[in-house]
C-alpha cells in the first residue's frame, strides 16, 4: 500500500439524515489518471471536497504517500466545475493565485506561472482580462492555476462540463498530451464516459447516493491516446463495460 | 471626439427635458403674472443669482466642507461596520438590527437636538450626514462581500487561503462594483443631509443661506441655492463614476 500515491479508506459522510457518501474506497498509483464516475447527484462533488479537506469525513481517512491527510488540503490541488477566474486579476495574476496565496513572492508566483502559458496554449495572453478568453481557454488557464500549486494530486471536478462538445474534445486531446508531458496523479470527476475512458487508466463506477465505488474498469489503452482511438472497438468495449456498470440495478 | 459625440447623444435628453420644463416655467410665469415672491421665473432665479454669486460662493464652500467631512466619517463608519460584520457572525447578529433601527430615527426630530447638544459647529451636521448615508454603504459593502459565492471560497480554502486571504484576494475586490453602486446613494444624500443639517442651525452655508432668504421672501435666491445644490449633487455623483473607473476597471459598466 506504501507505494500508492493516494488511499482513501471508508470515507462517510452525512449532512442531518441525508446519507451521502455510505464508505468509499479506492486508491491512485503515482502518475496514475483515474476517473469517478456515476449517477447525477451520487455525491461525487461530496466526495472531492472530503477528499480535497473542505469538509470532514464522519469516518474514514485519505492517505497521501502513506500519511494521514484527512482533513488537509496542501496535498491537493483543486479544479472546481467552474473556472472561477477573477475579473479583477489578469490571465496571468489568476493562474498565480494559488502561489500568492501560498506565500510565493508575487514576481517569483507571475513567473512560474507565466513558464506554463506556452504549454497551454495561453502564450500571449498574460495580460489579457479572463472575460476575452474563450471557454476552453478559461479552462485551460483554470487548470493551469491548478497544476502550477504543484500539489501531489490534482482534483478535477468535471473540468469540461461547461464546455460545447467540440472544443471538450480538443481539450481532453490537450490534457491527455500536457499529462503525459508532466506525469500528473489525476483523480477526474465526469458524467462522460467517453471522457473518462479517453482520459483515464482507470475508471471508478460510483453507486448512487450513498455512493460507494461499485466496481472499476482498467482502460489498457496505450499512450499517447489520439482521437482516433474513440473509433476503435477495444474503445467502444471499454465504454460498454463502464456503461453496464453504470447502468446495472437501474433495470435498463 | 466620436466618443465625445456619443457622450452627448446620450445627455441630450436629459438636456431636452430639462429645456422643455424651463421653457414651459417661464412661460406660465409670464403668462399668468405669478408674483416673484410665490414663483420667481427660472430667468431671474439665475440673474439674481449670479448677482448674489459672492453670498452664494461663501455659502456653498461651508456647505462643500460639511458634506466632505461628514461623507468621510460615513465611509469611515461604514466600512468598519460592514468588515466586522463580515469577519463575525456574531457581530452580524447584534449589528443588523440596529442598523435598520438607525435608519428609522426621524433625522427631522433629531437634527434639532443635535444642535442642542453639540452646538452650531461641524459636528452636528457631521452626525446628521454620516447618518443618512453611512447605512446603504454598510448594507451595500456587506451584500458585497457577501456575493462571493460558496466555490469561489472553497477554491480559496483549497489554496491554503486563511480567512484573511479569502477577503483580501475575494471578498474584498468582489464588492467593490456594489460599493460604488452604494456610493452613489450615499453622496446625493449627504448633500441633502448637509443641507438639511443646515437648514436647522447654522453659521454659514447653503441650508442657513435659504432658510434666510425664505425668511424674507427671496423665493428667487432659495431657488438659486437648490440650483447650486444640484450642481453639486450631480458633480460628486459623476464623480463616483469617474473613480469607479479608475479602482474598478474590469466592472463591466466602465
Amino acid at each position: 500500500m506504501a507505494e500508492q500515491k493516494l488511499v482513501v479508506e471508508g470515507l462517510r459522510k452525512s449532512f442531518g439524515d441525508l446519507a451521502v457518501l455510505d464508505g468509499v474506497e479506492f486508491d491512485v498509483a503515482p502518475g496514475e489518471f483515474v476517473a469517478l464516475v456515476g449517477p447525477s447527484g451520487c455525491g461525487k462533488s461530496t466526495l472531492f471536497d472530503v477528499v480535497a479537506g473542505l469538509e470532514p469525513p464522519d469516518a474514514g481517512r485519505v492517505l497521501v504517500d502513506g500519511e494521514d491527510a484527512t482533513g488537509r488540503v496542501d496535498p491537493f490541488a483543486y479544479m472546481p466545475q467552474q473556472d472561477l477566474l477573477f475579473p479583477w486579476r489578469t490571465v496571468l495574476d489568476n493562474t498565480a493565485l494559488g502561489l500568492e496565496v501560498a506565500g510565493v513572492a508575487r514576481k517569483a508566483a507571475r513567473q512560474r506561472a507565466g513558464a506554463l502559458f506556452e504549454p497551454f496554449g495561453l502564450a500571449g495572453f498574460e495580460r489579457s482580462r479572463p472575460a476575452e478568453l474563450s471557454g476552453g481557454m478559461r479552462q485551460r488557464a483554470a487548470l493551469l492555476r491548478t497544476v502550477v500549486q504543484d500539489r501531489a494530486v490534482l482534483l478535477l471536478d468535471e473540468p469540461f462540463g461547461a464546455l460545447d462538445a467540440l472544443t471538450r474534445i480538443d481539450m481532453q486531446a490537450w490534457l491527455e498530451g500536457v499529462r503525459e508531458r508532466y506525469g500528473w496523479t489525476v483523480l477526474l470527476i465526469t458524467h462522460d464516459i467517453r471522457e473518462a475512458v479517453f482520459l483515464a487508466d482507470r475508471v471508478l463506477v460510483l453507486d448512487p447516493r450513498p455512493t460507494s465505488v461499485r466496481g472499476e474498469v482498467v482502460v489498457d489503452l496505450p499512450h499517447p491516446r489520439k482521437v482516433a482511438m474513440i473509433a476503435e472497438p477495444r474503445f467502444a468495449e471499454l465504454e460498454a463495460a463502464v456503461l453496464t456498470q453504470v447502468s446495472r440495478g437501474r433495470g435498463g | 471626439m466620436t466618443a465625445a459625440l456619443a457622450r452627448g447623444r446620450r445627455v441630450l435628453p436629459a438636456l431636452v427635458l430639462v429645456a422643455i420644463g424651463v421653457g414651459a416655467w417661464q412661460w406660465y410665469v409670464a403668462a399668468a403674472g405669478v408674483r416673484p415672491q410665490v414663483l420667481p421665473s427660472p430667468l431671474r432665479v439665475v440673474t439674481e443669482g449670479w448677482a448674489n454669486r459672492a453670498a452664494l460662493w461663501a455659502n456653498t464652500l461651508p456647505t462643500l466642507e460639511v458634506t466632505a467631512i461628514g461623507f468621510a466619517v460615513s465611509l469611515a463608519v461604514g466600512w468598519v461596520l460592514a468588515v466586522a460584520v463580515d469577519f463575525s457572525p456574531w457581530l452580524r447578529r447584534a449589528l443588523t438590527p440596529l442598523l435598520v433601527a438607525s435608519q428609522t430615527l426621524p433625522i427631522i426630530a433629531i437634527a434639532p437636538l443635535l444642535i442642542i447638544w453639540f452646538g452650531f459647529g461641524l459636528l452636528p451636521k457631521v452626525v446628521v450626514i454620516a447618518l443618512v448615508t453611512f447605512f446603504p454603504i454598510a448594507v451595500g459593502l456587506i451584500e458585497g462581500f457577501g456575493r462571493t459565492e460558496r466555490p469561489a471560497t472553497n477554491l480559496l480554502r483549497s489554496m491554503g487561503a486563511s480567512r484573511w486571504a479569502q477577503f483580501r484576494y475575494v471578498r474584498l475586490p468582489g464588492a467593490l462594483p456594489s460599493f460604488f453602486t452604494a456610493l452613489r446613494i450615499g453622496i446625493t444624500y449627504a448633500v441633502t443631509g448637509a443641507i438639511f443639517a443646515e437648514y436647522v442651525g447654522a453659521t454659514a452655508g447653503l441650508g442657513i443661506f435659504m432658510n434666510l432668504q425664505k425668511n424674507s421672501f427671496r423665493t428667487d435666491l432659495v431657488l438659486a441655492a437648490v440650483l447650486v445644490t444640484a450642481v453639486i449633487s450631480v458633480t460628486l455623483y459623476l464623480l463616483t463614476y469617474a473613480v469607479e473607473r479608475v479602482v474598478v476597471p474590469w466592472s463591466s459598466r466602465g
